[in-house]
């Protein structure tokens, strides 16, 4: 667990602008660090190959442009693997209240969700669930944190 | 005010009217009460004196309404419970009030008596004698009697013998256990009682006016949806089993529904305010909105409901009829609005507000005038109304850092002047803080 969150954080960067093309930093990373393959159709796969998380403006569930590309190379990947089923996770950062941010966070896996459906992921396929602000991904009490902590993440759930 | 389960075998309240200790705006000079040693005739009972000694005498000095005069510096030291004091000493200490009980032991269980006196007036303004069948309820005792004195000499409702339920943390902040936890008003530690085991991330716990069940927010099998715990018989049964997230429940002022939010996948994931009737298992859809709305909180008359909402581009406040009707923005002033919460006088909206990067705790009138911030912050949250509408609890969070530290979250307490405000301790971390009525 503690080798896959730190190759989580190592990868964030690559993952927010690259569109699965050139990730030889992050793959580097991660084989140095877990020591193995990665196997294809896994969650690692996903991270490292095509990005598992769209992040989202303050107080906004829209799809950046960079978001939009993220999940276009999301759907093409989970057409590549039929018997993956993912549970996309909304995530909001600290600067609101916790009924408020459920709601936001909630608002945003849905996007993440309808748009993997509107680019042809079977719903049977996929859940979605909102965490508010009560998972943040980086802990800070800062910008620098909340930019990360508002995402959506796509994890394979089998 | 007095409860069931106490066996009253007399019990008198003087019919004169309150002695009112005048509560305006701005603060108040604590008015200042002497509490004689609480006897007892034998260990036992003496032992009981002693913690009931303390905890009427820090409900009431809590309270921010009195102090308690130094104990060194009283003349007379006997039980006066059935002597007339000797006033004229007391006034010398400038005691206005004076309150001496005893504590024995009967056939049918532990027996308290208790005198109030007037110094100043040099009279006897109320007696108590009562029995309990076992020591269990001896802190319960000593809140009741607080409620008593405080009622008798403010003129106000008293709010001790109660409790608070609220979400126990720990861990890791990325990684937070967090339980149901409940607890009497002062936070002893006696009275701390876990309600759940932390398997499941809990949210928002709120009382039922009938004193019974908590509605709250859970994450079963990942699935965040709105349970009822049963204080009675420690079940929990889920309320919102929609077919979507449903979160921020409150109880109606009757205790028959539940009005919570639902983000339904049918309405792109958007939250709207839905009414449950308990009895029948109906819902009802209040709003219909294509922004967020959320945090609704009834009136106390159950006539209308006030609560969160994005609808015009930022996060406000709205007030609606109790079907969905006449739907009216009331916070007025710049910045984040969230948490409404309808005090039980009726008279005031408690809120957060996020403006210029702190956290504020406030109130206002239900027209959204006369907005008044009580405490501000870098984060603050989920203010809950004492059940005499006079003071709010609330959690505050430090800020955290990126190597994990930080983050701690506490529980306070504080006078709606912005007077008065102190910890409510709590074994770990503290948040989402709930007040049941009076018990």
């Amino acid at each position: 667990m503690l080798i896959v969150a730190g190759f989580f954080l190592a990868s964030c960067a690559a993952t927010n602008t690259d569109q699965g093309g050139d990730v030889d930093a992050a793959s580097a990373s991660a084989s140095s660090s877990s020591g193995g393959e990665i196997t294809a159709g896994t969650q690692e796969d996903l991270i490292v190959n095509v990005g598992d998380r769209v992040f989202f403006e303050f107080d906004s569930s829209e799809l950046t442009v960079d978001a939009q590309a993220t999940l276009d190379a999301q759907a093409a990947w989970l057409m590549q693997y039929p018997d993956t089923n993912i549970t996309v996770e909304g995530h909001a950062d600290e600067r609101g209240t916790r009924e408020y941010n459920l709601a936001l966070g909630d608002k945003r896996a849905f996007s993440v969700y309808s748009y993997l459906a509107q680019a042809g992921i079977d719903t049977n396929r996929m859940e979605y669930v909102s965490w508010g602000k009560e998972r943040p991904e980086v802990i800070g009490s800062d910008e620098t944190a909340y930019s990360q902590n508002r995402r959506g993440v796509t994890l394979v759930s089998n | 005010m007095i409860k069931k389960i106490l066996i009253i075998l007399f019990f008198s309240l003087n019919a004169n009217a309150a002695l009112e200790v005048t509560i305006a705006q701005g603060k108040v000079e604590p008015t200042p009460i002497a509490i004689t040693q609480i006897f007892g005739t034998d260990s036992d009972t003496a032992r009981y004196g002693n913690t009931l000694r303390q905890i009427i005498s820090n409900n009431l000095t809590n309270s921010g309404l009195f102090y308690t005069v130094n104990e060194d510096l009283y003349i007379q030291s006997d039980n006066l419970v059935e002597k007339v004091p000797r006033f004229e000493d007391w006034k010398l200490i400038k005691a206005q009030f004076l309150l001496s009980a005893d504590v024995s032991k009967t056939d049918k269980g532990i027996r308290l008596r208790m005198r109030l006196y007037d110094v100043f007036n040099a009279k006897e303004i109320e007696k108590l004698q009562l029995t309990i069948p076992d020591e269990n309820l001896i802190r319960r005792v000593g809140h009741t009697v607080s409620d008593i004195v405080y009622e008798r000499i403010t003129g106000e409702t008293g709010y001790f013998d109660t409790r608070i339920v609220y979400v126990s943390e720990i861990g890791p902040l990325d990684q937070r256990v967090k339980r149901l936890a409940i607890m009497d008003q002062d936070g002893h530690i006696d009275s701390h009682q876990f309600l759940t085991d932390g398997k499941n991330m809990v949210l928002t716990p709120r009382f039922a006016p009938n004193k019974q069940l908590i509605t709250y927010m859970e994450y079963k099998n990942n699935l965040p949806r709105v349970y009822i715990y049963n204080l009675k018989t420690g079940e929990r049964e889920i309320v919102g089993d929609f077919p979507g997230m449903t979160f921020a429940p409150r109880f109606s002022p009757d205790s028959q529904s539940v009005v919570m939010s639902f983000s339904d996948p049918n309405n792109a994931a958007n939250s709207e305010i839905y009414l449950m009737d308990l009895n029948t298992r109906s819902r009802s859809r209040l709003t219909n909105d294509s922004g967020i709305d959320t945090s609704p909180s009834f009136s106390p008359d159950g006539e209308k409901i006030v609560f969160n909402s994005d609808r015009g581009g930022s996060p406000q406040l709205f007030i609606m009829d109790k079907n969905g009707d006449n739907i009216k923005r009331i916070s007025k002033g710049r910045g984040v609005y969230g948490n409404p919460v309808w005090s039980p006088r009726g008279d005031l909206i408690a809120f957060t507000k996020l403006t210029q990067g702190n956290f504020h705790i406030g109130v206002m009138d239900l027209n959204g005038n006369n907005e008044r911030v009580i405490v501000r912050d870098f984060a603050l949250e989920s203010p809950a109304w004492s059940p005499n509408g006079r003071y709010l609890i609330f959690h505050r969070q430090k800020r955290s850092n990126l190597d994990g530290t930080g983050g701690e979250v506490t529980i306070h307490f504080i006078d709606i002047t912005g007077y008065n405000e102190r910890i409510i301790p709590t074994p770990r971390d503290g948040s989402d803080p709930a007040w049941s009525p009076l018990l």
